[in-house]
Parts: structure tokens; sequence; C-alpha cells
């Protein structure tokens, strides 16, 4: 039996970087049961993975704690639970610094629980001997070819293990990777007793995680019609209202900013989409052209009517690697003329480096004319003749880091040595970054191992 | 008939996917979407993007959300951190294709409002 019969699960956060007063408000604006936080893209785990390897605590998202620590007493208080991946690639570490949190402010009987089993580093090579190829989803190659700058594997895991710890009394549970959706479908299938094969349900909870997976941008966001968005600056996050028959509703806490329509939501559904019939997940395959939007009061779209089917044998994984170098710097140049003189320092740049004996590929750079058209380039409609001023972006990319540094030097001489009116340029020299490669795979579940660790303070 | 830019009758999400993006153009109502399943092809797409998108268009429909979703196959200079463009993740390739120029019959425009 559901324990209630309508549950409001949020979500406070789209990725590492998003706002960190938004799950504060989500908690003190109105009512909720559950916060979800997400902290985790594919080159977050890389970053992670290169923390940790110098220091053994660290690899998760630190954020996460500095929230806890902040709304503690609201989330004792209100009984609210807080289901986020902030554990990165070092849940347990995560874990310790979250009870750290928790006996500092003297709460006793907080439990909290860690989703372990999705960083398989130290198995690949394991794994690739007992048959798993690894080939890539979408060049075919095999990952023997960027094995040696392997920096982090990780499959994205499904909700079942959260709804688990749920099961187990934890009130702040933290995963590493996992599907977004996963994160609210959790919660879901812990409340109303949902079954591995009630796949019209866990394909309507992974629709509902996926229309407020990005936060705000469900909510008016990033939305095309943003003059018609009332109070951006207080805009609301979004919170479903779920039922345990899989229909839902989203919406947001009155009295704040942004809008929640049948296009706002639409929006949502088209990020990031591929075929709308198949949007795969670890947990069941949800067919986005089954069910129906419509709004249901201010602010309120219900969604009815999801379908899904049975899931693939397989786990994604997401593995990244070390590909090479690149660096990237930017001068301003004024007018008169400041295309054209942006032409011509670009111009100068590739020249002074070649007296040098350092020459790039085409394709590996980059120059950019920032007011001048960069990213709508070659649309007619968009075309700039004569701006003010541009900002002079240029880029490159090599294996060689040498290269790319030597590059780095040649933008500052400009300023003297270049056409007049070149400024702006307090960075210093751009130096060579890593560049993360992603490598997406799959692996076949059975080779996986998922872990559900709870304690209580 | 009217020529208008395609943001008239519809709006439009995109976001990185891989080494490519995907563009998901949200028709302002029925009559624009049956207009747009006709004429908005995949092709069509392609054409106007060709400056930012050097690979392959393929174009998903669902009828539920008034939903043209394109995929545009190699538009972010090499995918994730490889990309060395300003947009690396394609957040700008929605308005870029809502800048399309269309003739469109009136009355399409007629039964079509001018925001949702």
């Amino acid at each position: 039996m559901p324990k209630q019969d309508t549950v409001l699960i949020a979500n406070g956060q789209g990725f590492w970087g998003d706002s960190i007063l938004a799950p504060v408000r989500l908690v003190n604006e109105g009512p909720l049961d559950y916060l979800t936080l997400d902290y985790l893209a594919e080159v977050t785990m890389s970053i992670m993975q290169k923390l940790r390897s110098r220091k053994p605590d660290a690899g998760y998202a630190t954020d996460f704690v500095r929230l806890i620590d902040r709304i503690l007493p609201q989330l004792v208080e209100k009984k609210i639970k807080v289901i986020a991946n902030a554990g990165g690639v070092n849940p347990q570490a995560c874990m310790a610094a979250v009870m750290e949190v928790i006996k500092k402010h003297g709460y006793k009987g907080v439990t909290v629980a860690i989703v372990e089993g999705d960083d398989i580093l130290a198995d690949l090579d394991t794994l690739i001997a007992s048959g798993e190829k690894f080939a890539n989803m979408d060049t075919g190659a095999a990952l023997a070819t960027v094995r040696q700058g392997v920096t982090s594997a990780n499959v994205y895991l499904g909700a079942f293990p959260i709804a688990e710890a749920l099961d187990r009394g934890a009130q702040i549970v933290i995963t590493g990777r996992g599907t977004d959706p996963g994160l609210v479908l959790g919660p879901m299938i812990h409340e109303f007793g949902w079954k591995k094969t009630d796949y019209d349900l866990l394909a309507a909870g992974t629709v509902a995680g996926h229309i407020v997976e990005c936060g705000a941008q469900c909510t008016g966001g990033n939305y095309t019609d943003w003059r018609h968005v009332p109070d951006m600056a207080r805009i609301g996050y979004p919170i479903i209202e779920a039922k345990a028959d899989g229909t839902f509703v989203i919406t947001k806490h009155a009295g704040t900013g942004g809008i929640v329509n049948e296009s706002s939501v639409a929006h949502q559904l088209a990020y990031e989409m591929g075929d709308p019939r198949a949007y795969l997940g670890p947990d069941c395959s949800a067919d986005f052209t089954s069910f129906q939007l419509s709004q249901a009061g201010p602010d309120r779209v219900l969604v009815q009517g999801v379908r899904g089917a049975a899931p693939t044998p397989t786990y994604k994984a997401s593995i990244s690697y070390m590909n090479g170098y690149k660096a990237l710097g930017e001068l301003t140049v004024s007018g008169p003329d400041a295309l054209d003189k942006a032409r011509l320092c670009a111009d100068i740049v590739w020249k002074r480096l070649a007296m040098d004996g350092c020459e790039f590929a085409p394709e590996e750079k980059l120059v950019e004319f920032v007011g001048a058209n960069v990213c709508h380039a070659g649309i007619a409609s968009a075309e700039r003749k004569d701006p003010g001023e541009v900002i002079l972006r240029m880029g490159v990319k090599s294996l060689d880091q040498k290269k790319v540094d030597r590059f780095g030097m040649e933008l500052v001489p400009l300023v003297t040595s270049g056409p007049p009116g070149v400024t702006g340029f307090a960075g210093g020299r751009p130096k060579a970054t890593e560049i993360i490669g992603f490598w997406p795979a799959l692996v076949s579940k059975t080779k996986i191992k998922t872990r559900v660790t709870v304690v209580t303070s | 008939m009217p020529n208008v830019p395609l943001a008239r009758i519809a709006s439009a999400r995109s976001g990185d996917k891989g080494e490519g993006s995907n563009v998901g153009v949200l028709a302002r109502s029925g009559a624009a979407y049956e207009f747009l399943k006709a004429e908005l092809t995949a092709e069509r797409v392609q054409a106007h993007m060709k400056s930012i998108n050097a690979g392959a268009v393929k174009r998903f429909e669902a009828d539920n959300l008034r939903l043209l979703n394109f995929l545009l196959m190699d538009s972010l200079g090499g995918g994730g951190s490889a990309s060395l463009k300003t947009d690396a993740q394609g957040k700008t390739h929605g308005l870029a294709l809502l800048r399309l120029e269309l003739d469109v019959p009136n009355e399409v425009l007629q039964a079509t409002p001018e925001r949702y």
C-alpha cells in the first residue's frame, strides 16, 4: 500500500554549478517530501578521479556537504528526504563528510545511505578479460585503442538501489553515477511499491525525472518565449506531485517566479532527446510519444498515459580518457574596423607561430569573432557587418602539450605589435589544459554488483 | 504566402548529444505542426544549419508534443571537452534554426498564436 496518496519530489540542482540557493528555497518556500540533487556530468567523473588520486578522501561533490550543513535543521524538522548523486567517485568519503556535519549539528538518529557499484575503473581489465568488449557505441572502435589513457569508468545504475536505501530507512541517499531520472524514480518505487516489471509505471517515473533533471529548464529557464516568463530572478525549481498510478503533475512552489505550462514542460522533454519512442534507461525503455500533457491550473501540468517497455540486458557505461591538450585565449579588438583588425590579428598569430616552427592542422585550430555572429555563423539573418568591437577568440588542440603552450605565448604580443585598439587581456598567457574524451559503451548487467550501505548518526 | 521566421510558429530547445546536438522544434498550434511536418524536412534543416553542422541530420516526430526532433550529427567541433567552439554544447542551435524563413499560408498563421 502506498504510504501516502501524493508524494512531492523536487529537483534543486541540475548540474554541479547550478544555483546553490535553489535547494535552500525548495525546502523553505513550501511543502516537500523529497529533494533530489544532480551534481554529475561526464566530465565531472574524470575530474573527481583525478582529485581522488591526489587525495584519498576527495572525489565527491563538496557543494553537497555545504548544502547539508545549511539545510539540515529544515530537513530534520520537515522530515524531507534527500537523494543526491553527490558521491561522485567516492561515496564513502562523501558519507563520512555528511556524518561529520550531522554530528556537528548534534542530531541523533539521522540515517544516511550510499549506493555503490557504478565505479568499474578498477575492474575494467577483469571485465574485458571476462568478454566485455566496451566497443564505442558511436564508432564501434575497440576500447584497447584508448585503454592506456582511461581516467574514469562508471556505469549508469538504475533507481532500485536508491529505493532499497529508502526502504532501509535512509533520510539522505548518496549515490555515484546513476541515471539522472533515477534520482526521482527511486523515491516513487519506494513509496508506491512499484515492481521491476511495472514498465509503464517505471517509464512514468523516468519521464517525470527527465522533465525535472535540469532544474529550472522546465519552469521557464532557457525558454524561447522568455519575455513572458515572470520574475526569472526568483524562478521556482520544479516539483513533481507523484501518484501511485503513474500520473503526475509538474509544478513549483506558490509565489515563486518562472512559469509551468505545457510548452515549458514540452521544451524540457525535447532536451537531449534522441528517438522519442525509445528513451533507454537501466530500468525501462520509455516512450515519449505515448503520453498527454494538460494544464491543470496555474503553473500545473498534468502528465498521464506514459507507456514503457522492458529495459535492455546492458547498462550504459561512461568511460573517459586523456585525449590531448587544448588552449583558448581572447583579446578584445575595438572599432573602427574591428572585424578587419581582428582578422588581421588571427592571421598574424598563425604566421608568427609558423615562423617558430609551430603549425596546426585546420581541424586543430579555431578562430571566432565574438560579437560578429559566432553562434549562428553563416546564417544570413544573423550576420553583423561592422560591430563596434569584437572579442577575438582563438584556440588550438593537439596531442603535443608543448605546441599548445607555444600557441598561448603568441596572443598577448598583439597588443603592442598588431593593429591599434587591441586590449582586454587580463588573464595572462593561456595554458594547455587536458582534453577529456568520452567513450560510451555497454556492459552486461549481470557483471555489475550494486551495494547499499546504511549508517545512522 | 507571407514569409516569416520559424520562430513565428514554433519554439525550440537544443543541447548536446555526443559529438552532435539535438534541436527540438515545438509547433505553436496543431495547424503549425501539420504544416511543419510536411515542410520542415531533415534536408531543409541540414541546408539551413550547414555552417554549424558538418554531419547528417535525422528527424523524429512526437505528435503528442507537436514536436519535431532533429539530430545534428556533427555540430560541436568534437564532443565534450574536445570542442574549441564557444557553443560547445549546442545551446544556441535551437535559436539558430528558429531564424529559418518560411513561406507560411495565411490560414496557418491565423490559427497560430505568436507566443504560447
